[in-house]
This record gives structure tokens, C-alpha cells and sequence, in this order.
């Protein structure tokens, strides 16, 4: 198993380079130099050439990425152009509340997913089913952001129920979890958790079907198995593929939840990104990126290591 | 099945011998083919398998040479590298005197005079073409117009009792195992090949509709002068169909010979063990016990000396250590076996020399 | 989608029915993929003879007549937050939405397909290469990706598409290389090969016909999504700029009309939906039509 994971974290390595080169490649696609947006208006050609030589930027390409890379290693990731701050600072900062949600509403999602996955697999074709198939469409379908707004609509500016926007009362912008702060993450958690909801429920369907379809199962039958036994090895044979899922579901809410966030002005990794977008703060962009694309990285090893101990058909060799 | 033979289409000219009626159209000289991971950067060089090692024989103009063994013992594999699917490690192929791939004899001109017919009839069809479009496409490759191939396509089908009107616009899934197994015949003359590779052809398909496919095969074989090598795991299949069969376990010749002789005197126990596990006809002449058991050792890592030795009933000290080589049982007739060499040190090698 | 139905007909009825053929006539038996096909059929109708059935022109607003509601004279579906005419501009909108949902798949079907089916049928370490460069991609979330490539090029129409097709292209590779790679090993193919075909032959008649199925039938899924994702970066402000028509743009600028106005609001966020889903439920139609066994 040690030797497994070993081989892992080898064949991991080229990727989280290449995803770093990616990241270090968005700055310059950005049209101009990377310092235009930062520079004043009236600044001479020779002030200019300072500018670039102070960042670096007369270097070749390749060098100023091994500059940067040697940095990141370090746990540099420059300093944020708008607030000057270092990136790395700001990004742990949201990264926290922005992973307090999507594990919310990936909890929310497997739970509902589970369910809804369960039951259409286990009588296909039934009017359950068609329910169950119908909610997973729909999660994989809807524009998330539109839904956000749509219970904002009804639950925050009809109902009055909940608030529409921030983390906490008073604009607070550290989640904890008190009464106070719970109300502020139902709306954005629900609609995060649309989409592992219909994910989950199709991948559990098709899982569910296919595992009573086998001759394991048949054989457990004629053999006298209740149902409720054979419901025990479903779910045993299914949990792997499951947790994997929910698993690879939460890395994709955390780095897709830029949209949810905005509506909701959630003090996340989301809402720092359209800031950086807007105020061309490409320092912060590239660091955000690249902690989200790491940590997605990281959580798709650790669910691949996980799987394989879970799952004994794998082979670890 | 009665055919009306008519020579319309393509059929072997003179000419095309170059080598003379001595030579073998196919002789193949110490193939050998190791599958395996080699090693590479991390990673430990995985197991080699020893599919084909160290094949060597002869396909003689106009005869059919049977190869039979059991599954994994490399017939394929030869069927294969044959062909040029695949490359060999090494070894020579030479078809009509000439080596494949010299400048006498390019892969191009090799692959229009050697074809193959698949066992699986579905897999070896594209799903996404009518039947004529499949028998027609080695022609159109080979600068056949459009028209002349379908033409020929048409001729060809028509001849392995496909009739065109009925069947050369229908799709593979349209037609029955055995209609599709005519199709992929057909496909395999279509270029007019001289030598005819059937690995494992009627094996997939109902008895009845395999002695039709079989006897089909025999008029061909004569109406277009035609050279086989059959490959089948079942004896009697091979037994009607061949002129001489080679016997193989795991990757090496273990006898070959003619085939009433290899039948009717098999001069290898592994031979005569497979011969006694056909299911006999007769009730008074049932088989008794188990000729041979177990599976065959794993190609992985086959066992040194004879590779046999592991089920063989006469296994001797001898058998564990040293290989044995194909040695001449008179008759062009030959075993890789101990026991027919007197200077071996079997014990059994000198009651056969003295019998003889 | 009109490609399918055509290639339906077109395929000549020779002795029997092709390959197409009789998937369409599975696919006309679905009644759900027939109506997801109508929706989409009908949106893309009106966003192309949007000039000759909107009732207003899309640009010209009221000051005096912001926000009205649902069924105000003369407003059919209200007016927005410049007092121009609701449903006139979800018309003019799907040009945009849809233009810039279907562009970035089409175009990653085409890099993507030629880059997979390469990869796939050279083998190799050529395709190991590549898909290890694939690998790289799929270490991104979509949808970070996407936002990540258009808010480092800009905002713009023609940076949306770019992003989202490189975005597209390593999932339709993907898929691509593996459907190529089970295709290449089968005997029709070695069967091609041994009657001393070339490379280009081989592909061209034995492998396109059976990938290009199922890789259609992946990307016509990825539309979808594609469309979600374009008219979410125009919510973002990284698209379309205003004034110009278009769904997620009008999301966001009727964002403040949510408590005035919520009806009118929410309605371009359900044209996507509609959109969204109709192309799902129909990539579903189509799945099931092809994956019947023959």
C-alpha cells in the first residue's frame, strides 16, 4: 500500500509541474505586459525598463519561470497588487470559507444524491425512478447561479426567511459555526449541492442497477439472502465508486464555486477571484489558481489512494 | 455443396511461382515473440511472456498445414506474426524463396499474397459497411476502380454462396455468423492471394454451418489453387481439412508430421494424450481416465528442460533438464521428444530404438 | 442537432438501413428527446428570425417605463432595467447564448477529435505524451479553468470562446484517444491493415465512421454545460458587454431587480435552463438511440 501511494505521489509530480506552468502562463497571456495594468499612465520608457528589471520580467521566459516555481516552493506567491498584501495570506484566508461551503454542500449532495441514486437504481423503470432520474437532470442542467437566485427570490426578498448575501451578520467574513452564521450558509450551500446531487444520483443509479443486475447478486438470492442482505452488499460494492465521487464533487464545487459566490457575496476563494479579475490583480489570480487547481491536485490523490484501500478489486500493484 | 466453377475471377497464373514447385511457398525459420513489459524509467520489467519461441517450418505449395494446441500455446501468435500483425523478435520469413521485407519482395506485394481469415466473424467486420464495401476495399486500396471492385466484390460473394442481389448491401449485424464468416472469406480473396491463413475460422460457428464453411473452404482451395495454414484447437476439424499437422504447446513445435501418421501414430505423449481426450464415438472405447490434466504451465515461466515434462506421464530426469529438439521419426515425421532420440538417456529411448 | 435528423435521410436506403438510419428512427421513437429537440429547434428558429417576430428593437429603452411587470401592455414579459422590451431581448438573446454555448464545442469537437484520434491510433509513447498533457488540463475544474483563461485574456466574445473551448478540448481528446484505441485493436481493422492499407485509409474508412459516433454523442452532452459555463462568464462580466443582448449579461444587470421585479428578473436564468436541459435530455435521447446492440 506505501509503495502504491509512493507511485501515486511519482506519477502526480509531472502533473501539479505542468498545472504550475499553466498558472505561471496565465499572467502572460494576458494581452500587454503583465505590469501595464500597474503602471502609471505617464511612466517614461526608462522607468518602464526599472519596472520590468525589478520584476523580472526582461528575464527569458523559461528563467522567470524557474524563478517563480522556486519561489512558490518557498511559499511565496508575491504580494496582491490592489491591497499589497502577501497573496498567499489572503488566499488562506478565503480558502477557508470557501471550503466550509462546498464541504456543506457536498455533504448535502451525497446525502441527497445517495438517496435518489438508491431508489431509481433499485426500482428502475418505477414512477421513483422517473422522480429521481428527473431531480438528477435537473441538478446537472440548471444554472447554478440562476437558482441562486431564484431562492434568494423566494426565501430572502418574498419569505424573508434567510439572508440573501454574506457569511455572518455585520458583514462578518470568518464562518463559524453559530446559530447566526448557519442561517448564512443554507442558501448557497442548497444550491451548491445541486450539482453532486445530480452527479451522484446518476453515477449511484447506474452503480445500484448494475450491481443487482450481477450473478453475485442473483446467486446471493437463490441462496436465501433476504433483502436486507443483499442490500448490505450493494452497499459495499457501491461505497467505493461513491465516496470517489463525492470526493472529486468537493474539489470541483471549491474551483467551480466563483459563480455561487458572487451571488451570494461569499467571502470565498470565488468572490477574491472576480476581484482579482476586475482590478487586473494578476498576482492574486495566479496564486488563487494555482491553490485551487493544488488542492484539487491533492484531493484527487487522496481519493485514488482511498478508493484503492476500499476497493479491493483494484490492484495496487 | 456443389459449386459451379467458373473462371471468371481472379485465378493464380503460372507465373506467379517464381521459386518452383520444390519450394516451400512459406518457411519459417526460428520465430520467436516475447510479449512483456521491458523496463523503463520506475518501473521494473514486468513479465515476459514466451508466446512463440523458437518456431521453425515449412507450408509446402498447394498442401494445408493444420496447427493445433491448446489455447495459449502460441498458434495464434505464429498466425500473427505471419501476417506481419505484429513484429517478431526474431526469426526469417521466407515466402517462395524470397525474404519478406527484402527488395525482392516488399511487405506490400507479401500482404496482397498472404491473407487471413479471423475466428470472431463479427469483430473482424466493420460494423459501418455493407458487405460488397468490405470484400471491396483490399481491391480499391491495390488502385482498383470503384466499379471494378464492387464488380469483383459481387463475383466473389456469388462464389462463396453469397448471392449479391440478396446480400451486398447488408450490414454485417444483418447477416448470420456463418453468412458473415463467408463474407470475411470472400474479403480474404479478394486481393487473389496465394497463401490463405484461417486462425481459428469455423471455430465460433454451429456444426452444421461449419462442415458447410469447411467444405466451402476445400472447393476453393482447388478452384483457386490455394495454399492453408489452419489453425484450430479441434482435431477432428483439423484432421478432415489438413495435408500434414504441427502440434504446439507453449510456444514450441512438439511434433509435426503428416497427418494420418500424426493421428494414427502420434510420437509425442503430448500428442497422444490430446488424441485420447476427443470424445470417442464408439461407447464400448469410452476414455477411462484423464489423459491429461491440469491447465497448461504459464507461458510466464515455462518450465525449463521439455516444457511438457510437467504433465507427462513418462517424465524422466532427463525431461527437467534438457530441451529436447525435433527429431526425424521416419516419414517426414518428426517429435520433440526424448523418447524417439535413443542417444537422450530416457529409459524409455532404448526400448524404442529397439523396437524400431 | 439538425445534422442528425438529416443524416437520417440522406443515407441511401440500400438493401437495408444503415447505421444512421436506425438510429434516427430509435430517436424519433423517444418522445422526451423529441420534445427536448422541438425546444431547441423552436429557441434556435426565433434567435435566427429574431428580427422578423421580436415585437420591439432590442436596444431602444424607456426611462419612463423600467422594470415593468409580466403583461404590461405593450410588454408582453415586462421591461428591464433600461425600460427595453423583456421579450424581444430573450429573442435577440439566444443568438448570443446559443452561439457562444455551441461554438466552443464545435470547435473543441474538431481539435479534440483530430488530437485523440491521433494520439489513439498512433499509440505508443506519442499518445502517452499527449495524454499526460491532457492530464494537466483535467487537473483544473471547469469552471475555474474557464474563468480562469477568460479573466487573464479579457472580456469579450471571442476570449469566452476561446477559453471554453480550450477548456472543452482535453475532455473531447480524452475521450477520443480511448474510444480509438479499443477501435485500432479490433481484427477489422488488423484485417485493413493486412490488405496493405495505409494509415490515412485505414482511419478514413474503418475508424472515423465508428469513433466519430460516440464522440458526438460525448459532445452533444458537453453543449449543456458549454452553455451554463458561457453565459455564466457573461453574468461574471467576462463575456458579452453590454448593451448587447444576451442571457447571462441580462441575468446580471436585472441582479438589483430582484426585489422590485423578481419575475422579470429570474426570466433570462430560465432560457438557459430550458436551453440547458433540453440539449441534456436529447445528448441522453441520442445516447440511448446509438447505444442499442445491433
Amino acid at each position: 500500500m506505501l509503495l502504491y501511494i509512493l507511485k501515486r505521489i511519482v506519477y502526480v509530480t509531472p502533473v501539479a509541474l505542468g498545472v504550475s506552468v499553466i498558472c505561471f502562463l496565465l499572467v502572460h497571456l494576458a494581452p500587454g505586459d503583465p505590469l501595464t495594468s500597474v503602471m502609471p499612465i505617464d511612466a517614461t520608457a526608462e522607468q518602464q525598463a526599472e519596472m520590468r528589471a525589478a520584476y523580472g520580467f526582461d528575464r527569458p521566459l523559461i528563467v522567470q519561470y524557474f524563478l517563480w516555481l522556486w519561489k512558490v516552493l518557498h511559499a511565496d506567491l508575491g504580494n496582491s497588487i490592489a491591497t499589497g498584501r502577501p497573496v498567499l495570506t489572503e488566499v488562506s484566508r478565503a480558502v477557508v470559507n470557501s471550503l466550509i461551503l462546498a464541504a456543506v454542500a457536498t455533504l448535502i449532495g451525497f446525502t441527497f444524491g445517495t438517496l435518489f441514486g438508491f431508489v431509481a437504481g433499485y426500482f428502475r423503470n418505477s414512477p421513483l425512478d422517473k422522480i429521481a432520474s428527473a431531480i438528477s437532470v435537473f441538478g446537472v442542467s440548471v444554472p447554478h447561479y440562476w437558482l441562486g437566485m431564484v431562492l434568494v427570490i423566494i426565501f430572502s426578498v418574498q419569505l424573508n426567511w434567510l439572508p440573501s448575501t454574506g457569511a455572518g451578520p455585520g458583514g462578518s467574513s470568518n464562518w463559524r459555526p453559530d446559530a447566526d452564521h448557519l442561517r448564512y450558509i443554507i442558501l448557497p450551500a442548497i444550491t451548491m449541492s445541486v450539482i453532486p446531487t445530480g452527479i451522484i444520483a446518476r453515477t449511484l443509479r447506474a452503480l445500484v442497477a448494475d450491481i443487482l443486475s450481477q450473478e453475485f447478486v442473483q446467486a446471493l438470492r437463490a441462496k436465501g439472502l433476504g433483502e436486507w442482505g443483499v442490500f448490505k452488499h450493494v452497499v459495499t460494492n457501491a461505497a467505493p465508486t461513491a465516496l470517489a465521487v463525492m470526493g472529486l464533487q468537493l474539489g470541483y464545487l471549491l474551483g467551480g464555486s466563483i459563480l455561487i459566490e458572487t451571488v451570494f457575496a461569499w467571502p470565498g476563494t470565488g468572490f477574491l477571484l472576480n476581484a482579482a479579475i476586475f482590478q487586473r490583480d494578476l498576482p492574486l489570480l495566479q496564486g488563487t489558481i494555482l491553490v485551487l487547481a493544488m488542492f484539487f491536485v491533492g484531493l484527487n490523490l487522496i481519493v485514488d489512494v482511498l478508493q484503492t484501500a476500499l476497493d479491493p478489486r483494484i490492484q495496487r500493484g | 455443396m456443389t459449386m459451379i466453377i467458373d473462371r471468371l475471377g481472379p485465378v493464380p497464373e503460372v507465373g506467379d511461382d517464381r521459386g518452383g514447385p520444390g519450394t516451400p511457398l512459406l518457411a519459417v525459420k526460428d520465430l520467436i515473440k516475447h510479449f512483456g513489459k521491458k523496463a523503463g524509467f520506475l518501473t521494473k520489467a514486468g513479465a515476459v511472456v514466451r508466446a512463440v519461441d523458437g518456431v521453425t517450418f515449412d507450408v509446402g505449395k498447394g498442401e494445408t498445414l493444420g496447427i493445433v494446441g491448446e489455447s495459449g500455446c502460441g498458434k495464434s501468435t505464429v498466425a500473427r506474426l505471419i501476417m506481419q500483425i505484429i513484429a517478431p523478435d526474431s526469426g526469417d520469413l521466407l515466402f517462395d524463396g524470397e525474404a519478406v521485407g527484402s527488395e525482392q519482395l516488399d511487405l506490400t506485394s507479401y500482404r496482397k499474397q498472404v491473407q487471413m481469415i479471423f475466428q470472431d466473424s463479427y469483430a473482424s467486420l466493420n460494423p459501418r459497411l455493407t458487405v460488397e464495401d468490405t470484400v471491396a476495399f483490399g481491391p480499391r486500396v491495390h488502385g482498383a476502380s470503384a466499379k471494378q471492385s464492387i464488380t469483383l466484390a459481387h463475383d466473389l460473394l456469388h462464389r462463396v454462396g453469397l448471392e449479391p442481389a440478396r446480400f451486398a448491401g447488408r450490414y454485417p449485424h444483418e447477416i448470420s455468423g456463418g453468412q458473415r464468416q463467408r463474407v470475411n472469406i470472400a474479403r480474404g480473396l479478394a486481393l487473389n492471394p496465394r497463401l490463405l491463413i484461417l486462425d481459428e475460422a469455423v471455430s465460433a460457428l454451429d456444426k452444421s454451418v461449419e462442415a458447410q464453411v469447411l467444405n466451402l473452404l476445400l472447393d476453393l482451395k482447388e478452384e483457386f489453387g490455394l495454399t492453408y495454414i489452419f489453425i484450430s484447437h479441434d482435431l477432428n476439424v483439423v484432421r478432415f481439412m489438413s495435408d500434414r499437422v504441427m502440434v504446439m504447446y507453449l510456444g514450441r513445435v512438439a511434433e509435426v508430421g503428416p497427418a494420418d501418421a500424426v493421428f494414427s501414430n502420434p510420437s509425442h505423449p503430448y500428442t497422444s494424450a490430446l488424441l485420447a481426450s476427443m470424445p470417442s464415438m464408439d461407447p464400448d472405447n469410452r476414455t477411462q481416465e484423464a489423459p491429461i490434466t491440469g491447465d497448461p504451465p504459464n507461458p510466464i515461466n515455462p518450465p525449463p528442460g521439455c516444457r511438457f515434462h510437467t504433465r507427462c506421464k513418462f517424465v524422466a530426469d532427463v525431461c527437467k533438464t534438457k530441451e529436447p529438439a525435433l527429431t526425424d521419426v521416419g516419414g517426414l515425421h518428426y517429435t520433440a521428444c526424448h523418447m524417439a532420440d535413443p542417444t537422450s538417456g530416457h529409459p524409455n529411448a532404448l526400448n524404442a530404438a529397439r523396437a524400431a | 442537432m439538425a445534422a442528425i435528423a438529416d443524416a437520417a435521410i440522406v443515407v441511401p436506403a440500400k438493401a437495408s438501413k444503415g447505421y444512421w438510419a436506425s438510429v434516427g428512427s430509435r430517436l424519433i421513437k423517444d418522445k422526451v428527446a423529441m420534445v427536448a429537440l422541438t425546444i431547441i429547434l423552436l429557441i434556435v428558429l426565433a434567435a435566427i428570425l429574431a428580427p422578423y417576430i421580436a415585437p420591439a428593437d432590442p436596444f431602444r429603452g424607456s426611462m419612463i417605463r423600467r422594470l415593468r411587470p409580466i403583461g404590461t401592455p405593450g410588454y408582453p414579459l415586462g421591461a428591464d432595467e433600461l425600460g427595453r422590451d423583456m421579450l424581444t431581448r430573450l429573442i435577440y438573446g439566444g443568438r448570443l447564448s446559443i452561439f457562444m454555448g455551441v461554438v466552443p464545442v464545435l470547435a473543441a469537437f474538431v481539435v479534440g477529435s483530430g488530437i485523440g484520434i491521433f494520439a489513439g491510433y498512433v499509440g505508443g509513447w506519442v499518445n502517452t505524451l499527449l495524454m499526460r498533457i491532457i492530464d494537466v488540463f483535467f487537473a483544473f475544474p471547469s469552471v475555474l479553468l474557464a474563468i480562469a483563461l477568460s479573466g487573464a485574456l479579457g472580456a469579450g466574445i471571442l476570449n469566452s470562446i476561446v477559453s471554453l473551448t480550450i477548456v472543452f478540448i482535453p475532455q473531447i481528446a480524452r475521450v477520443a484517444e480511448s474510444v480509438t484505441t479499443q477501435i485500432r485493436t479490433r481484427d477489422y481493422v488488423e484485417a485493413a491493415r493486412v490488405s496493405g492499407a495505409g494509415a490515412f485509409t485505414i482511419v478514413r474508412v474503418h475508424v472515423l465512421g465508428n469513433v466519430l459516433g460516440p464522440i458526438f454523442v460525448y459532445s452533444t452532452g458537453l453543449i449543456s454545460v458549454s452553455m451554463i459555463l458561457a453565459s455564466g462568464l457573461s453574468f461574471l462580466g467576462l463575456g458579452v458587454k453590454p448593451p448587447e443582448p444576451e442571457w447571462g449579461l441580462m441575468l446580471n444587470t436585472l441582479r438589483t431587480a430582484i426585489y422590485t421585479q423578481p419575475l422579470v428578473a429570474a426570466l433570462p436564468g430560465l432560457m438557459i435552463f430550458m436551453t440547458s436541459i433540453s440539449f441534456n435530455l436529447f445528448s441522453d435521447g441520442l445516447r440511448s438511440a446509438m447505444e442499442v446492440k445491433q
